[in-house]
């Protein structure tokens, strides 16, 4: 990719997001989300968040992206507070949202089509980004013309072509099967690792936040909040396997015991 | 030639399907027969009125005559087709604008909501004879009777469809920091086309009804006049006549609008999705 792009090793553990006494209510703060969050995301870091349904995670991604405002405290990403979605931040959901009368290639522009006008060059990376995801034979198809798991795929690659180098995945793979996830998981650290991006990554799967995982939020419910941080030292590139290994188990153990459920 | 071998290797497949196909039409061919057989009969016995119920070979000798022989339906068919177009045309505009305003904006459809209620209520024709006091005999006031008939459809379709826009995608735009231009143009109009398009075949159907109602009111030219015409002169052969070019109009404008859909709203057919998964690639590609 290009060089805005690489990882920048003489910043390696500068601060690029951060929250301090971040709360969000709603309904007229009688629901709590997300209570009095401190927290600091380095450069480069994958960080999963990883927790109940609502434990405020998706709470927290919202915040962090700038599709909603905290009712308190304030988040910073690099250096400047977020005050709604800004360009060096992209984010992916569930659902593909693919628009169904696009192509691939048109789909993956669409952040590019909304930053101004796409270029020969922006229209190359998203056929090399398509690539990348493993497809590049399907960039003229349409939507409806693909599986779940390629749509996917393609929203992936919608994910990395505005050049962001902030990720935000909410369950990004949670809808389908367990083999197709797997191999996306696979696939997605080896992505976001060739582009240097910090990723945040929501999931309710243990295993998977930590197999992905630099740093795992474990975040409770009634009030969301960030329980406990839990740095996953395992050496990369992660090999499936390694999620049977006794330190796989044992940070399983920590974030379960964080959780109550044992 | 790939193209053409591709059909017949699907319908190899598929062998006893066709048959199956094949017999029901004759099936049809041969009860359609019988039915025109036994009408044709039961006149000449004398145990239908000639004179309401007129012979099968009347009518299509009627054919003959008024399509090759005087041809004196082709200006009216012309006539009639141009008021549909026209009045379609500008029923179509102007229920997709005043749609998408109504739609896009909650103060406006606020404040005209209980008249859409009203005009939705009310019989569109009950206003024809309104429309010819307002606008006086001529086309304009046809063309006016046929908007109104047409206008309903596409502007209710066009407003659910930029109402009902998926929130996902919408939150998705937000994320990129999409401004409402190009979350109108670039989501929710490409999103209600469908439903659009579904609205456009409801009122060009409505369309050609309002033109017949619009020429039995004003009988001066049109089909419409024409079946008046005949009526009146009890030339019920030639009336059935027109009546059977309305079906045939009738069935080429539903056709007409499905192939116009497949082609607009064209993702939403493989056929479709194919044939422009194809032309882009080409595009690309150079």
């Amino acid at each position: 990719m290009n060089a805005e792009r690489m990882p920048n090793h003489a910043a390696a553990g500068e601060v690029v997001v951060s929250g301090i006494a971040v709360g969000k209510t709603f309904a007229d703060g009688t629901v709590v989300a997300l209570d009095n969050t401190t927290f600091e995301i380095k450069r480069g870091s994958f960080v999963s968040l990883v927790g109940p349904s609502g434990c405020g995670k998706s709470t927290l991604l919202r915040l962090i992206s700038g599709l909603i405002t905290p009712t308190s405290g304030e988040i910073s990403v690099h250096d400047t507070p977020v005050t709604g979605p800004r360009q060096d931040i992209s984010m992916m959901f569930q659902k593909a949202t693919l628009l169904e009368w696009r192509t691939s290639l048109e789909n993956v522009l669409l952040p590019t089509e909304i930053a101004g006008t796409p270029t020969k060059a922006d229209k190359n990376r998203a056929l090399d980004l398509l690539k990348l995801v493993g497809l590049g034979d399907f960039a003229f198809s349409f939507p409806a013309q693909l599986s779940g798991g390629m749509q996917q795929r393609v929203a992936l690659a919608r994910l990395l072509q505005t050049g962001a180098d902030i990720l935000l995945l909410d369950e990004p793979f949670g809808a389908l099967d367990e083999f197709t996830r797997e191999r996306l998981n696979t696939e997605l650290m080896r992505i976001v690792a060739e582009v240097g991006a910090t990723t945040i990554f929501v999931t309710h799967n243990i295993s998977e936040a930590i197999f992905l995982a630099d740093q795992v939020f474990v975040m409770t419910s009634r009030p969301g909040r960030v329980a406990k941080i839990v740095d996953v030292d395992l050496e990369r590139p992660r090999p499936l396997s390694i999620q049977t290994s006794p330190e796989f188990n044992r940070l399983v153990e920590d974030v379960r015991v964080t959780l109550g459920a044992v | 030639m790939a193209d053409l071998a591709k059909p017949v290797q699907i319908k190899d497949g598929a062998g006893p399907d066709k048959a199956l196909r094949y017999r029901r039409i004759m099936t049809h061919a041969g009860i359609f027969v019988t039915l025109i057989l036994v009408w044709e009969l039961a006149s000449r016995a004398g145990w239908l009125d000639p004179l309401f119920y007129p012979r099968p070979s009347n009518i299509l000798n009627s054919v003959w005559l008024i399509y090759f022989k005087n041809g004196n339906i082709w200006e009216h068919l012309g006539v009639t087709m141009g008021l549909v177009f026209m009045g379609f045309v500008g029923g179509s505009v102007l229920g997709i604008v005043l749609g998408s305003l109504v739609g896009l904006n909650s103060l406006v459809r606020r404040f005209l909501k209980p008249y859409v209620i009203v005009l939705e209520a009310t019989p569109r024709i009950a206003v024809a004879p309104l429309l010819i006091a307002a606008f006086g005999f001529g086309s304009t006031s046809k063309i006016a009777i046929i908007i109104l008939v047409c206008f309903f459809a596409p502007f209710i379709n066009t407003l659910s469809g930029v109402m009902n826009v998926n929130a996902e995608k919408l939150e998705l735009f937000r994320s990129m920091g999409a401004s409402k231009w190009q979350i109108l143009r670039k989501l929710v109009f490409p999103d209600a086309v469908p439903i659009i398009m579904a609205g456009e075949r409801l009122a060009l159907t409505a369309a050609l009804s309002g033109a017949l109602v619009a020429e039995f009111i004003q009988r001066d030219q049109g089909i419409g006049s024409l079946i008046l015409v005949y009526t009146r002169n009890l030339n019920m052969a030639s009336s059935f006549a027109c009546i059977f070019t309305l079906t045939i109009l009738g069935f080429l404008i539903f056709k007409g609008m499905e192939l116009l859909d497949q082609y607009i709203a064209f993702w939403k057919y493989e056929a479709g999705r194919e044939r422009v998964s194809a032309k882009r690639r080409r595009a690309m590609e150079g």
